[in-house]
């Protein structure tokens, strides 16, 4: 079987899409290792929905405060410049489209956009929301980070979400572990492949019409900072 | 002025009662008003409605009133995986949830603290969490109706408070507290120092007195 790309492979794609000077929040999983693939040159701020825009890398051991935490409770640092603010402001940031750039993980992305992240069908206990339904309606630009493909094969790149949705029509550009692929008013279009691999072969994997297979890259990496 | 200080944690929860409705600040284990926690379980009040962005790390936090079964209704963002006892009890069906975006959640309180009965938000729109609220569109895009939300009471922790009730907090364990310090009907802070009028720098302060009705200095209790 062809090799994909690694999760950290996926976020080192994504931290390439993001400038010089952006505000930026990580949801979970694969998106909070963006942190760590930054290129060189570029001062990105990254937003955490608990009070800090600013955030640096995890706090050292014996140097933890744990009343500066990220979302998900772990010790974290601030970088020069860094703010605390309440969690109302937070969300002013997220909801009301001040960040530059999102990045989240899904379960399932529609072929318009629309996001399934938080809830899967018939999982038990209460699920939880979090702040992915705030962030996916107010993000300018809305990145979401996830293999292709679920464990058992299944496309994650869809016409219709089956998952409860997150928000509709959110996501602009999705980055799996085999191809970077933009949503647009025309539908889904395939910007680059990952290395060694085809549009035809992406497009078998895909559960929604690719455009514009002719036009696609091969995915470079930007070397590690 | 009346006096705001009190002398000892169960003092200051000590007229919660059955039924009661209750804001609970913190967030990533973080600005959790621990000690206030312990003394609600002590003082035993049962029937509560929590509000909280989740429900506890094992006994920690708001765990403690889960296991001992006080809590029967929940508003929250983000249960969590690591609220055994409040999952405990939901699967039991000893406990009910109402899942509230987070954003929305923190808007719900401000609007509350702010006069504003309801507001129309993007946010849930065309998912399940939308089922059952009225709906219109605005430039086109479709808004959900959510309504302002307060409680009885607001326990919350603080860094620093002044003898009026003036709060600082300490980095990010501000989060939900000063949003919850505006809506309920008695607000009452844990802060590991209190300090003379006028000792607080009127340009840092973060929660005027007029919100806070009472203070109960006790040492950061950290939930794990």
């Amino acid at each position: 079987m062809k090799s994909r790309l690694t999760r950290e492979q996926i976020a080192q794609r994504a931290a390439q899409e993001l400038r010089d000077g952006a505000c930026v929040n990580l949801g979970f999983g694969i998106p909070n290792l963006c942190s760590s693939y930054v290129p060189a040159g570029r001062t990105v701020y990254f937003h955490s929905e608990n009070g800090i825009l600013g955030m640096g890398p995890r706090a050292k051991p014996g140097e933890e405060d744990y009343d500066l935490v990220d979302a998900m409770k772990v010790p974290a640092t601030l970088v020069p410049g860094a703010a605390f603010f309440n969690q109302a402001e937070s969300h002013m940031m997220t909801r009301g489209g001040h960040l530059d750039v999102s990045v989240l993980g899904a379960f399932q992305v529609s072929e318009r956009g629309d996001l399934a992240s938080w809830k899967l069908p018939g999982a038990k206990g209460s699920g939880g929301i979090g702040g992915a339904m705030d962030i996916a309606v107010g993000a300018r630009r809305l990145i979401v980070c996830m293999e292709h493909n679920a464990k058992d094969g299944a496309p994650k790149i869809v016409r219709e979400c089956a998952y409860p949705l997150t928000a509709l029509e959110c996501v602009k550009t999705i980055i799996t572990d085999l191809a970077v692929i933009d949503v647009t008013p025309q539908g889904l279009a395939l910007r680059e492949v990952a290395p060694g691999w085809t549009a035809e072969e992406v497009q078998s994997h895909t559960g929604a019409t690719l455009h514009g297979a002719a036009h696609a890259r091969a995915m470079e990496f930007a070397a590690r900072p | 002025m009346k006096n705001k200080l009190y002398s000892t944690l169960d003092a200051a929860v000590a007229d919660i009662s059955d039924g009661a409705s209750i804001l609970f600040g913190g967030f990533g284990g973080a600005g959790f008003p621990n000690n206030l926690i312990r003394a609600l379980a002590r003082r035993g009040a049962r029937n509560l409605t929590a509000v909280s962005n989740n429900c506890g790390t094992g006994e920690s936090e708001l765990g403690i009133l889960f296991k001992n079964s006080q809590v029967r209704h929940v508003i929250a963002s983000f249960p969590g995986p690591g609220a055994n006892h409040f999952q405990e009890q939901f699967a039991a069906g000893e406990v009910t949830v109402e899942l509230c975006a987070q954003g929305v959640l923190c808007e719900r309180l401000r609007a509350k603290g702010a006069g504003i009965r309801a507001f129309y938000t993007a946010v849930g729109a065309g998912t399940e969490i939308a089922c059952g609220k009225e709906e219109r569109s605005f430039d086109g895009k479709r808004m959900v109706l959510e309504h302002a939300l307060g409680a009885d009471f607001a326990l919350i922790k603080a860094y620093k408070a002044d003898r009026i009730g003036n709060l600082i907090y300490r980095k990010a364990a501000r989060n939900f507290n000063p949003l919850m310090a505006t809506a309920a009907e008695t607000v009452i802070v844990e802060v590991d120092e209190v300090v003379e009028v006028g000792a607080l720098d009127p340009e840092s302060i973060i929660t005027p007195f007029i919100f806070v009705d009472r203070i109960v200095q006790a040492p950061t209790l950290r939930g794990y």
